[in-house]
């Protein structure tokens, strides 16, 4: 099957990955002008049709795709056809880019300069690199890079320029194009700008997917979208997005070019730039409008270490060999290409799957650093880890992670202490070392303080170290799941605690990356890693823990336990609090006033629940599982709580009640 | 081909001759039917002009191949001094040697002179299956005195068409099922009376016309447990009358396509129709598959030349009351006997429009820059409708290939007009060798409007980056289509296999599914193990107002598999899907037979396959046509 192709369940910790190079090293050796000036010549598509960025708009606006909408929305509105396509000529204008080598070349410089100081080095896997360069040769390509801060396309961009391929045309959201000179500096290194939704917008939309498709189709550059949208503030791989996806894919669907190659990019950084940004962003303080004058202040950020940045080149994947046997191409025979065809129901899933796939690859492909382990005991221990055991586990969480497939970078022949110790340094705004204990670095207290803003300052400090801890996260998280199902099933059969699992899988498949449809796959390879190590035993009809498998067992749920304890807290607020009237809007600070209300009163010890990332994928797999319905009552959207299902959600979160038929088990 | 118009009144007044000559030689016109024959098969003997000029024999394995394509006089070889020469008499390039050949066709396959492998050389009679015949079957149909023969050599004739896997398995010297008796009945009357036989004594028919089947068409279900009779239509070849005030005639369904045009010709009419394999395809195997002629945009596809047919089925005879060109009578019942394969009946007669001979022919050729600017072109052309009689578009590979098969040029004055032509294109227009392709034109009609006609493709052709590349050129295009069949077998000798396939596709689509087949190819070979890279190539052969026609060629060097035809299939099969995923038809003119059908259901739905099926199951319950082609 393909899809065993992209992602084959055999042993993770078999996985062969490339070796890093670090680009930064070459650049403080010798000068940054001359890079900026280096003659600068990239292997280009093989089918490729010559065409600048000016002729790319007048392909677009004439193409037979956008005449077609053109002419359907001059109709729909009793506009004239002239009057739309001024339209369409205005929203190409504000989307397309003007990639100038002049700007990418005095960014290449320019961004050097600030990324030495940033990071002490940016790494590289240069074999992904040399797969990049071959397939931009063979097929149209797309760069899939995963999304943690403002700097993932920056670095994209930099590296494709340093390792002399062509650049990319990358996908970005209108908020950018706000930014007085730097919007127009993206603009020329070559972001296109995309309005965040345009739902209905025929117009919008057509312009949009032909100029991405006529990119694609004539090989003018390696189109570059993030498949999580945005940022994601928690570090946690978001659910994809498949617009674009779906744009992308389509030249395929419709025979218009012979493949596509899909290239996953996985951008780990040692300490993210926008850390504390993002937890204040989780916990409701708006985040701040991108402009230039903010990015001005925030310059003082160039003083500090953020240590590594690694950026790893997954293996193209073919479109063509993916959807072989899946998708069936002869769908689109009996209308013109150029108008637009809804793809059957099971090409979308096929999409679907494949967004998924790719995230799952980018998450494969991360790489760990030893702080990621050491975030992860924090957070199951916020009062703070004495040193010698801290270290103990450490060495331990290693093991675990390793044989679970992590990609973790563990220095050799360097102790447990020192690892620490670096990490330490790295992460001070974080963590100290006090009194032979690592500890939370206490926030400034203000003599004022109330207790909820103490709450508050804590929580800032715990989302932050929650982030690291979700870099992990993919590799624990389904022995996490199984570990979870294992202590809440009814009993220790192998049907009861599947159908625990695949439970717990459905709740939570809106806050990690799950591919929809595989819960036995996923199943399967969670039994295979615990077992592997030793934690849980097969019997003929039954799942068991070993003797000695407790330990991982118990720190595998505890994992888990703030999301679970978070989940259950938003079905009590829906269960007890919330009135009839309860708007969308309303949702998230409510759930957060009851949940700061639960810690004060020291009935809540996990704070995730505050983060609103959490609350909205609750809600979104409260809505999915039918427990709360979305109600409109003139202008407004309420929530319409089902109680008897939120409470019976909390139950069996909590393993209270068998979960008898929650989800029909098969195996 | 006359190029001035001396010639061609030469040409018209020496046609007229004739046409006196014939009529003296005949009884005076009665109605205006000119009767060739008369309707009484029996009377063929007394008929002096029925000792016509056959091309073919009764006995066809005595000038055909047995195990490769045409004649046995005529075929490609490597000869002592190591150059490729073509042999025999009956073509231009007969006798001839062809001096780039060899270079190309190593090249090309990396094939080599020390690997050969060669066919079995004669027929191992042992080989073939004894006969399962049915005795009272037998004994009735000896009583109607048809001709019939239970020989090895005749029975393995009609087991085959020209699909790779048959003509490769035939070659090894491998015989598979093969037909248990061969009939040939001589007229309409022969055929109601066998298939009455066959009905009465559960015997399996499988008509069989000219034999150059590439689907598979003709290979004998190997499920089948009857007898099976294969009836062969080559001895009705008459052309029973012709009807010159209506343009008609009406003529047997066995008869080949170069004979009918031939004795037509005598008269001063054709019919037009010239598929690929016209030397030896038969009318009725042209209606049963719904054939195409090159110079269809002259005289149309087959079910556009068909006025009348005449079928016998197991319900009996079908055909229509009458002659009027169109008629509104329900679905027109030609079509379901047009591209039937065999499963419904024999066609016996057909009545088909004729055409006068055209009083002037030219031939011309396109050089284009790009295969997509040459395809941009016969768009054009064929939305203005000035297609001429054939036009057809080859691809820089088969553009190459063609090179290869010029013959030695004798005069030294050629060889450099040759090379002038080159270098004005390649240097002077910037022509890049490597890109270039041709396309090759036929005029027809009278000489004034033909050359208003090339003018006007020829200005379109211009718009286009198209220069003109001589009419030479554009002969030798027509002339290789016929010779390029018998290539096969000297690649075979080779360790290179290949065939052609087709597909007709909505004109937008045309170059995305030309690159992507051939990229499909390239991808297949390589992924099922072929150690060398494949050759695949295309033309686009016909032109429709909303789309075109797509030949393909496709080989390759097979040295190294264990199970080449395996292989060979298993791309072809991947390149039908590709074509299909593109929007291309299931086929254009090569039909279904057994090797295409398991895309039917998609091609024309469950309920069309049911459609078919309930007239199958109407007109031939119990199987007597029992091939198993198309459903």
């Amino acid at each position: 099957m393909a899809s065993k192709a992209m992602y084959s369940p055999s042993d993770p910790a078999l996985k062969k990955r490339d070796d890093f190079e670090d680009i930064l090293e070459e650049r403080r050796n010798s000068s940054d002008l001359r890079y900026a000036l280096k003659c600068y010549t990239p292997v280009m598509y093989k089918g490729l049709t010559p065409c600048k960025a000016s002729m790319l708009k007048t392909l677009v606006l004439q193409s037979d795709a956008l005449q077609y909408t053109i002419n359907q929305v001059a109709v729909e509105s009793g506009e004239t056809a002239a009057v739309v396509q001024e339209e369409a000529v205005l929203i190409l204008e504000e989307m397309a880019h003007r990639l100038q080598l002049r700007t990418v070349r005095f960014l290449a410089f320019a961004l050097t300069k600030a990324f030495k100081m940033l990071y002490r080095s940016v790494f590289v896997n240069e074999e992904g690199i040399q797969r990049l360069q071959q397939a931009i040769q063979e097929y149209p390509v797309v760069l899939l890079p995963s999304h943690r801060s403002y700097m993932d396309f920056l670095m994209m961009s930099n590296i494709l320029y340093t390792y002399d391929l062509s650049l990319p045309v990358i996908a970005a959201g209108m908020d950018f194009m706000g930014m007085k000179v730097i919007g127009e500096l993206l603009r020329k290194s070559g972001a296109f700008f995309i309005r965040r939704s345009f739902g209905g917008d025929k117009l919008y939309w057509a312009v949009f997917s032909e100029y991405v498709k006529t990119m694609l189709r004539s090989g003018y550059a390696p189109v570059e979208f993030f498949l999580e949208g945005t940022r994601s503030r928690t570090c946690k791989s978001l659910t994809p997005k498949l617009g674009l996806l779906n744009i992308v894919m389509e030249p395929f669907f419709k025979g218009e070019v012979f493949d596509v190659h899909l290239v996953p990019v996985s951008i780990s950084y040692e300490r993210i730039l926008e850390e504390s940004l993002y937890a204040r962003e989780l916990l409701g303080v708006p985040k701040p409008k991108e402009s230039t004058s903010g990015l001005l202040k925030a310059r003082r950020i160039l003083s500090e270490d953020y240590g590594s940045m690694y950026v790893y080149f997954g293996h193209p994947v073919s479109v063509r060999s993916l959807a072989q046997g899946r998708v069936n191409r002869a769908q689109y025979s009996l209308l013109p290409r150029h108008v637009p065809q809804r793809p059957d129901e099971e090409t979308q899933a096929f999409v679907n799957e494949v967004a998924f796939r790719l995230v799952r690859l980018q998450e494969e492909n991360m790489f760990l650093k030893p702080w990621a382990l050491m975030a992860t005991l924090l957070v199951q221990n916020p009062e703070g880890l004495d040193l010698p055991w801290l270290m103990e586990r450490l060495d331990w969480l290693r093991a675990l992670a390793v044989s679970f497939g992590a990609f973790l970078d563990w220095p050799a022949h360097v102790s447990v202490s020192e690892v620490l110790n670096s990490s330490v340094a790295i992460h001070s705004n974080l963590v100290c070392v006090s009194g032979g204990r690592l500890v939370l670095v206490p926030g400034d207290r203000e003599a004022t303080e109330t207790p909820e803003q103490a709450v508050f300052n804590r929580a800032v400090s715990l989302l932050a170290c929650a982030s690291y801890r979700n870099q992990i996260l993919h590799v624990l998280l389904r022995p996490a799941l199984l570990a979870t199902a294992m202590l809440t099933a009814a009993s220790s059969r192998r049907e009861d605690v599947y159908s625990s699992f695949s439970f717990l899988r459905n709740v939570f498949s809106n806050e990690f990356i799950l591919c929809p449809g595989e819960s036995v796959q996923d199943f399967e390879e969670a039994c295979y890693l615990l077992v592997k190590c030793g934690a849980v035993q097969m019997l003929q009809q039954d799942v068991v823990v070993t003797e000695h498998g407790h330990v991982t067992v118990d720190f595998l749920f505890a994992v888990l336990k703030p999301f679970i304890q978070g989940y259950q807290t938003v079905c009590r607020y829906l269960y007890e609090e919330a009135s009839e009237s309860l708007s969308e809007k309303q949702f998230v600070p409510a759930v957060r006033n009851f949940a700061v209300k639960l810690i004060l009163a020291g009935r809540l010890k996990h704070y995730e629940v505050l983060s609103s990332d959490l609350q909205k994928n609750a809600l979104a797999a409260l809505l999915r599982l039918k427990a709360v319905r979305k109600v409109k009552t003139g202008e407004q959207v309420n929530l319409k709580v089902n109680k008897t299902t939120v409470s019976s959600i909390e139950d069996t979160l909590g393993g209270k009640i068998p979960s008898r038929k929650a989800v029909l088990a098969r195996l | 081909m006359a190029s001035d118009s001396d010639s061609t009144k030469r040409q018209r007044s020496a046609e007229q001759r004739l046409r006196i000559i014939a009529g003296h030689l005949q009884k005076p016109d009665t109605d205006g039917h000119t009767g060739i024959a008369a309707q009484g098969c029996k009377a063929e003997t007394a008929q002096p002009k029925s000792v016509k000029a056959n091309t073919l024999p009764q006995r066809r394995q005595e000038v055909l191949k047995w195990n490769g394509w045409g004649y046995s006089d005529s075929r490609f070889l490597l000869n002592k001094k190591g150059q490729a020469e073509f042999t025999g008499k009956r073509y231009p390039l007969s006798g001839m040697i062809l001096p780039s050949l060899k270079n190309w066709f190593e090249g090309t396959f990396g094939a080599s002179e020390q690997h050969r492998s060669p066919a079995v050389p004669v027929l191992n009679a042992s080989a073939v299956p004894v006969p399962n015949l049915n005795q009272a079957f037998m004994e009735e149909l000896k009583a109607l005195g048809v001709t019939l023969s239970q020989e090895p050599d005749d029975r393995v004739f009609r087991s085959h068409g020209h699909c790779l896997h048959e003509i490769f398995a035939l070659r090894e010297g491998r015989i598979g099922k093969v037909p248990d008796l061969v009939v040939w009945p001589s007229c309409h009357d022969d055929v109601v009376k066998i298939v009455e036989l066959a009905c009465k004594h559960d015997v399996c028919l499988i008509p069989f016309g000219g034999g150059t089947s590439v689907s598979g068409a003709l290979e004998c279900p190997p499920e089948e447990t009857r007898s099976i009779v294969s009836l062969d239509t080559s001895q009705m070849n008459r052309i029973l009358w012709i009807d010159e005030k209506n343009l008609m005639a009406h003529v047997e369904c066995g008869i080949i396509g170069q004979d009918l045009e031939k004795q037509l010709n005598e008269r001063g009419y054709c019919v037009g129709h010239e598929p690929d394999s016209m030397e030896f395809s038969s009318l009725g195997g042209w209606v049963a598959t719904r054939a195409s002629g090159i110079k269809k945009n002259g005289y149309g596809n087959i079910e556009d030349l068909v006025v009348h047919i005449r079928m016998v089925s197991p319900r009996g005879v079908i055909e229509k009351g009458c002659q009027g060109p169109r008629m509104s009578t329900g679905p027109d019942i030609h079509h379901f006997i047009l591209g039937s394969e065999g499963t419904l009946g024999v066609v016996t007669e057909v009545t088909i429009k004729i055409r006068p001979i055209p009083e002037y022919q030219k031939y011309g050729s396109i050089v284009f820059p790009t295969f997509q600017q040459g395809v941009a072109c016969l768009r054009e052309v064929a939305r203005q409708r000035c297609a001429p009689a054939s036009i057809r578009l080859v691809d820089n590979d088969q553009f190459q290939f063609g090179h290869a098969l010029k013959p030695q040029v004798s005069s030294i004055f050629t060889s450099f007009l040759e090379r002038l032509k080159k270098f004005y294109i390649t240097k002077f227009k910037g022509f890049d060798p490597q890109h270039l392709c041709v396309a090759t034109l036929l005029f027809e009609g009278d000489r004034e409007k033909v050359l208003q006609h090339e003018k006007q493709v020829y200005d379109i052709a211009a718009t286009f980056g198209g220069l003109p590349g001589g009419e030479d050129n554009g002969h030798r295009g027509y002339m290789l289509t016929f010779v390029i069949a018998y290539l096969r077998d000297l690649g075979m000798d080779y360790f290179v296999i290949g065939e052609s396939f087709e597909t007709s596709v909505p004109w937008d689509r045309v170059l995305d599914l030309c690159r992507n087949v051939k990229e499909r190819i390239l991808k297949e070979c390589n992924a099922k193990g072929v150690q060398f890279p494949p050759f695949s190539t295309c033309r686009v052969t016909q032109t429709y107002d909303t789309g075109a026609c797509v030949y393909f060629y496709f080989a390759f060097n097979y040295r190294g598999l264990s199970d080449p035809v395996h292989v060979y299939e298993q791309v072809e099969r991947a390149a039908r899907e590709e074509i299909l995923a593109n929007g291309g038809s299931l086929s254009h003119h090569h039909g279904v037979g057994k090797i295409r059908k398991q895309w039917m259901k998609e091609t024309i739905s469950d309920v069309g396959v049911g459609m078919l099926k309930s007239v199958k199951e109407y007109i031939d319950p119990n199987n007597i046509f029992g091939n198993r082609n198309l459903l």
